[in-house]
């Protein structure tokens, strides 16, 4: 029989658990533990310079690598600092276990130093929260934490460990739980035989049909099955931001993503399909624009292993409660040697679609001529050119994400990571970080702008003390381009606090912490810059790329309209 | 519509705060809420009458069971079932009207359970609207303080909630 404190339980279990990394930032409540982190070395621990880079770091290994990404952080300003991260692991369903120290028990409740009821405050954003309450149920509660947070549909999982459940001097016997069983949980393994049935019935029926498909098909590993079941009958897909890669984007049969500022093509053909199947993607209003004009002439399927996303703001003609793997496989082994009924509505339907995509053709927007500015959508072309496609993009919020996840091609599921559902500043650069040093021979890239840097640009000091190579392309306006661009289309260009006055010299702030920076203001330089940074794939070098702060995202739905209205340029609209 | 939602809940710490707190997270409505342990010591059952449509209480009912804590619910609206509330009634009781206030006690099958030479504090059962009703009839007389517990309701027949 083995004796550990409740501290080296935790140390142990990440071990047995197979956990390679954990993000954290240590404190007084949290001490025990970071003292027993130090006394083994199976379990490597990253000292990050904010709390929130730690989720971010958790969060972009979690999506890289699929496996939940572990945080260890103080209790207090420690734990709420973490809330921002475990918020964007929510919103994006990613696995995530977060370790908060917690004062010890007989103080919770008086307001001792650096005490936050941070099951509390964390309740509306996590899969579940734990409260340690003796150091004994520590193996089980890890288990049941790890369990939680990347069964069904993932999420963040908070377990908050009272100071006195991790003292040295209180042993307790340690086994490490194989299996744990929760009576109120059981995810769905495979979606409902007879409702999968009728889907494959209306899909081989179908004339104008199209996949939706989401983070869901990324997240349940199904992209494999998709590709599969999508070429076999031919149908054109559209993917969320979420979901995109899933599908490979350079294959016919991909219109590239959809919604507020997807490609035309795929809000054109959603708005005119007669039957939409979306696998593991919600409806969201970032997709649906005006719900009561979506899709109006659509049946509409829809798959996922989360009920209460089906039906939550669009109903679904044929639900299917499973995860996208299994429904995916059953579609595939139903689909088999049924032809499909109307192969000439079909290929009317991508006449059509192609008709769509010739007329936006090279007018997506327009590029720099000599002796002007750069275009952010050409230089996220440019680097997706130098990289071959093959490089894991990271991004933080506004308009860069946006031109990042129009103008880079992906090819796979899980490279192109960026907060889609709490659209977080901060989170590109620690999330590259995360992934980084789980893929150290990838070339990993953090797509960001000046001002979404600005919000965790202290993780350089972390790169600095573990040598991580990620790539920084700072598309440079010097301004907060979709809060200027809403103000142009809603304010009358009034830009109120979106001008970014007093910028660092970002040359020398890279320099300062020993690495690369070069700045990039003229078409000339762009692409001999990306090429040496991308030279040494474990040299973190600093692309300053000075871009024109007037161009703005398009194309754009149109508030309240529905899924066809769009602005296409500063000029056209549909 | 109103709709009575029963749960099984797990005894656990925080698990109440979680119902609560979906319920305000999403924009739920609570009208009321009455929760107390079963015979087995570590599930709680909690009942809640809310208002909303079909869409609504569809998605009410998805995500109380999406809580890791709720073990099983059932929407007693959906069949036939008995609901109760309890409700203690303070109310004036001078002169005429404290014979008043004894008839109409009586009307309802009510009991008097305390008094005073000012007042009666009256002890009501039965579902909400006669309750309401009750209350109604007394308003003339004068309430003087009221305290409902929140409705409580199970399944007629053979069905059963449990593990």
């Amino acid at each position: 029989m083995e004796l550990l404190s409740g501290a080296d339980m935790i140390a142990r279990f990440l071990k047995d658990e197979g956990v390679e990394y954990i993000y954290g930032y240590p404190g007084g409540a949290a001490l025990h533990i970071y003292d027993a982190l130090f006394r083994q070395d199976s379990v490597k621990h990253i000292l990050v310079r904010h709390e929130q880079a730690a989720t971010h770091a958790a969060d972009g290994y979690a999506r890289a690598s699929g496996k939940p990404g572990v945080v260890l952080v103080t209790s207090g300003p420690g734990a709420t600092n973490a809330v921002t991260g475990i918020a964007t692991a929510y919103m994006d369903s990613i696995p995530m276990v977060v370790l908060c120290g917690q004062v010890a028990s007989h103080l919770i409740g008086e307001d001792a130093f650096q005490e936050t009821d941070i099951v509390g405050v964390t309740r509306p954003i996590v899969k579940h929260s734990f409260s340690i309450r003796h150091p004994s149920e520590i193996p089980e509660v890890l288990k049941k934490a790890f369990y939680l947070a990347s069964t069904g549909r993932p999420g963040p999982v908070v377990v908050d460990i009272p100071k006195d459940m991790t003292a040295p001097t209180e042993r307790y016997e340690y086994i490490y739980p194989k299996k744990v069983k929760l009576r109120s949980y059981n995810p769905v393994t495979r979606g409902h035989t007879g409702q999968i049935k009728k889907a494959v019935e209306l899909m081989l029926k179908a004339k104008r049909p199209v996949f939706y498909t989401g983070g869901g098909v990324v997240t349940g590993k199904a992209s494999e099955g998709l590709t599969d079941l999508v070429k076999r009958l031919g149908f054109p897909i559209t993917t969320t931001l979420m979901g995109i890669g899933a599908y490979p984007q350079s294959d016919r049969q991909s219109l590239g993503w959809l919604g507020m500022h997807g490609s035309y093509e795929s809000n054109m053909a959603m708005h005119h399909a007669d039957l939409i199947i979306a696998i593991g993607a919600r409806f969201d209003d970032r997709v649906t624009n005006n719900t009561s004009k979506f899709c109006p002439t659509a049946k509409i399927i829809h798959v996922d292993v989360d009920p209460s996303s089906i039906s939550k703001t669009v109903r679904a003609d044929v639900p299917i409660v499973g995860p996208a793997d299994s429904v995916i496989s059953e579609m595939i082994s139903l689909v088999q040697g049924h032809p499909i009924a109307h192969p000439e509505a079909l290929a009317e339907w991508w006449e059509k679609i192609d008709g769509w995509r010739a007329d936006r053709h090279g007018k997506l927007y327009e590029p720099s001529k000599q002796g002007e500015m750069l275009k952010s959508q050409e230089v996220v072309e440019a680097l997706c050119r130098v990289t071959r496609g093959e490089a894991y993009v990271t991004t933080d919020v506004g308009q860069h994400q946006m031109f990042a996840a129009q103008y880079y091609k992906f090819d796979k599921p899980n490279r192109l990571i960026t907060s889609g559902g709490l659209g977080t500043m901060g989170f590109g650069f620690p999330a590259a970080m995360g992934i980084k040093q789980n893929f150290p021979d990838d070339d990993v890239v953090c797509v960001t702008g000046e001002g979404s840097f600005q919000m965790m640009m202290q993780e350089l000091s972390t790169c600095k003390q573990y040598g991580v190579g990620v790539k920084i392309l700072n598309l440079n306006n010097a301004s907060l381009g979709m809060v200027r661009q809403w103000q142009d289309l809603n304010y009358k260009s009034r830009h109120a606090h979106s001008y970014m006055e007093s910028l660092p010299d970002f040359h020398m702030l890279i320099e300062a912490y020993g690495f690369t920076a070069i700045t990039v203001t003229t078409q000339d330089e762009l692409e001999p810059a990306l090429e040496r940074a991308f030279a040494d794939k474990h040299e973190l070098v600093f692309l300053d790329v000075k871009v024109d702060p007037f161009e703005h995202v398009y194309p754009m739905q149109v508030p309240l309209g529905s899924m066809r209205d769009m602005l296409l340029s500063k000029t056209e609209r549909t | 519509m109103r709709h009575i939602i029963s749960i099984l809940l797990e005894n656990e710490p925080g698990a109440l705060s979680r119902v609560v707190g979906l319920f305000s997270q999403r924009n739920f409505n609570i009208e009321t809420l009455n929760v107390a342990p079963t015979e087995d010591p570590s599930l709680s059952r909690l009942t809640v009458t809310t208002v909303g449509d079909d869409r609504v209480i569809e998605q009410i009912t998805k995500h109380l069971n999406k809580l890791i804590d709720v073990v099983k619910l059932v929407d007693l609206t959906e069949g036939n079932h008995i609901e109760r509330e309890l409700m203690l009634v303070k109310v004036k009781a001078l002169g005429a009207a404290r014979d008043e206030v004894k008839r109409t006690v009586d009307i309802f099958r009510a009991q008097i359970v305390d008094v005073t030479p000012s007042l009666y504090t009256v002890q009501i059962t039965g579902d909400a609207a006669k309750l309401d009703a009750f209350l109604q009839a007394m308003a003339p007389v004068g309430i003087l303080e009221v305290a409902r517990t929140g409705v409580s309701g199970i399944a007629r027949g053979d069905k059963v909630l449990s593990l």
